[in-house]
């Protein structure tokens, strides 16, 4: 009789355990955010209709209308939702094919970031002593250059290549999150399950890989729903100032710039820009939320 | 003190060598040179040309001419705009992107400061969501969205600013006005987060029970630890200001720097392009260290050894 009582007992013992887990604690906290939800969904709408443009029987994005040139205001019963720009093209098509080249660049240049910030901060936290030192040295040091000069200097470098430039952009963004991975990996190397795969006897690179930056997740999650909107900034900038994206390809930084020059006679062209500024928002609003989330003593 | 000043301006130049070197190289891997033209120049002024700018020695000789040069303080000629030097321009320039920047800062601190002071003392009131709100969309417009926004509406439509022109004092307040919003709503941020911390914690309530007056409380114990934050925030402040300095000159037409590099780097104009870029980097460098200066005087803890 007492045998049983006992496996009951420890039975419970598990069922309430497995109830909670980090993850899902904090996704329970992040739905409870009601504005990081509704920023969610809205992401969400954006990116699948900026990414569906070509499947939505819309015109193309070089579609050269007469009769809406030069620039005509937002015509619904035509089909032009945003208007038409300086060359009579459709500006709402534009915005959703500039979206695809912005959101795009966000993606690449993030997990060029990502790849990089954690990489090098695990390595600098864990190996420590004078790697250490020099490692991050060197981040201070990079963050003390006007980084935006280089990006700039590097799209002038890689010229038309795309692709490069996202590898740019990308290339000086670890910087934060080299910062936020030493300063977990720090606290983790010294807990007990370290020590044991060290008493295994397994190489530090895979001691890093398996533990460590499984580890470090939480923050890392948020601070790259944080990156994305800065990078995005960080392209559309270049853009704005004629360095990115080339015609007939557009972003959200082109369009800007394009609308800024004429907003005297057509307002309607800044539309792109207000569409960057809610996606910019949203990203910020579900950063915000996650952090919240995975983090609660911080607030 | 002193000694770790001058053991921090000692690592600047490490930093400061960075800067050369990696934009020399990048500007002199750029495809295309500064005299390309749409003319075709005989063989013989060409080669004058490269000769009289050093560009036909070798990329290495002329990085340590260039190097030489910045020792004696010559930033060198500019290939694009004839008869100035880089200094020149710089020169020319720097006057109206320090007082576009300064004043942009200045209005940042005031108004962040205090945005971010009122809503941590009335947190979770209609006063504390205006201030996150108002700086969540500071943060997330940019100003290069907000500059043209910012005309429409008070130059345009309500016209009680002007635009589109440089001569009278009234010109300066859009620039500014577009320049400081991301950096109010970042301080605000900040002061509000660091300010709540603070009215937490065990001294400030020391304080109250010792009987200080509110007053008090708050400008000696209570801001004063609540504003390292924004202290550390200072030289990232600086090289966003700088950065967003960029397009705000190229948007209102404002003849400061900004627009240069730009320029410059269009048009292979290496020696600009290069000024530029070191004379950005050593006002960062300069604010970043007068940064970590602050910090000794503000907060208690740190000690300089």
């Amino acid at each position: 009789m007492a045998d049983v009582t006992v496996q009951d007992l420890s039975q419970v013992a598990i069922e309430e355990v497995a109830g909670r887990s980090l993850w899902a604690d904090a996704r329970h906290r992040f739905l409870k955010n009601k504005a990081a939800v509704t920023s969610l969904a809205i992401l969400a709408v954006i990116t699948i209709t900026c990414f569906a443009a070509p499947y939505l029987g819309l015109r193309p994005q070089d579609d050269v209308n007469y009769d809406m040139m030069p620039a005509a205001p937002p015509d619904f019963a035509a089909g032009y939702y945003f208007g038409s720009d300086d060359n009579g093209r459709d500006l709402f098509v534009r915005t959703l094919f500039g979206g695809q080249v912005s959101l795009t660049v966000a993606t690449v240049a993030t997990l060029v970031s990502l790849f990089i910030g954690v990489v090098w901060g695990a390595m600098s936290g864990f190996i420590g002593g004078r790697i250490d030192g020099g490692m991050m040295r060197l981040v201070d040091i990079l963050y003390s250059i006007p980084f935006i000069f280089f990006v700039i200097l590097l799209t002038v470098v890689f010229g038309r290549y795309i692709v490069l430039i996202y590898f740019a952009i990308g290339s000086v963004s670890w910087l934060d999150m080299a910062r936020i991975v030493r300063g977990q990996t720090l606290g983790l190397k010294r807990k007990e399950f370290i020590e044991a795969a060290h008493a295994n006897g397994i190489s530090t690179w895979a001691i890093v890989w398996r533990h460590i930056i499984p580890n470090c997740l939480g923050p890392v999650v948020v601070y790259v729903t944080l990156t994305i909107p800065n990078v995005i900034l960080t392209e559309s900038f270049i853009s704005f100032l004629g360095m990115g994206v080339q015609e007939p390809e557009s972003s959200w930084g082109t369009l800007v710039s394009e609308g800024a020059k004429v907003i005297e006679t057509a307002p309607w062209m800044l539309l792109p820009g207000i569409v960057l500024a809610v996606t910019l928002l949203c990203l910020n609003f579900i950063g915000d939320g996650l952090r919240d989330a995975l983090d609660p003593k911080d607030r | 003190m002193l000694q770790y000043f001058l053991k921090r301006l000692g690592g600047a130049i490490p930093t400061l060598f960075i800067i050369i070197t990696v934009s020399f190289f990048l500007v002199h891997a750029a495809p295309g040179g500064p005299f390309d033209t749409e003319r075709r120049m005989t063989k013989e002024i060409e080669a004058n040309l490269k000769h009289a700018y050093h560009l036909d020695e070798s990329v290495p000789q002329q990085y340590l001419r260039y190097l030489n040069g910045l020792l004696h303080g010559d930033f060198g000629p500019s290939f694009q705009s004839k008869d100035f030097t880089v200094s020149e321009l710089i020169v020319g320039g720097f006057p109206t992107s320090l007082g576009l920047g300064s004043l942009a800062m200045l209005l940042a601190l005031v108004v962040g400061l205090a945005a971010g002071i009122l809503a941590a003392f009335r947190q979770n009131t209609a006063t504390d969501y205006t201030v996150i709100g108002v700086s969540m969309v500071g943060i997330a417009v940019p100003n290069f969205v907000m500059a043209p926004i910012l005309s429409l509406v008070f130059g345009l439509w309500l016209k009680v600013l002007p635009v589109g022109s440089w001569d009278k004092w009234s010109n300066i307040v859009l620039p500014v006005v577009a320049l400081a919003l991301p950096q109010i709503a970042t301080i605000a941020r900040l002061m509000r987060g660091s300010m709540l911390e603070v009215l937490r914690s065990n001294y400030v309530r020391t304080a109250r029970a010792k009987g200080l007056p509110n007053r008090i409380t708050i400008m000696r114990h209570a801001i004063r630890a609540a504003i390292i934050p924004v202290v550390s925030y200072l030289g990232p402040g600086v090289a966003n200001i700088i950065t967003g300095s960029v397009v705000i000159e190229q948007i209102y037409g404002i003849p400061g720097i900004g627009r240069y590099f730009v320029q410059g780097a269009l048009n292979r104009d290496y020696t600009l392009v290069m000024g530029v870029t070191i004379f950005y980097g050593v006002i960062i460098i300069l604010c970043n260290l007068v940064a970590d200066l602050l910090y000794g005087v503000l907060d208690p803890k740190v000690r300089y050894d």
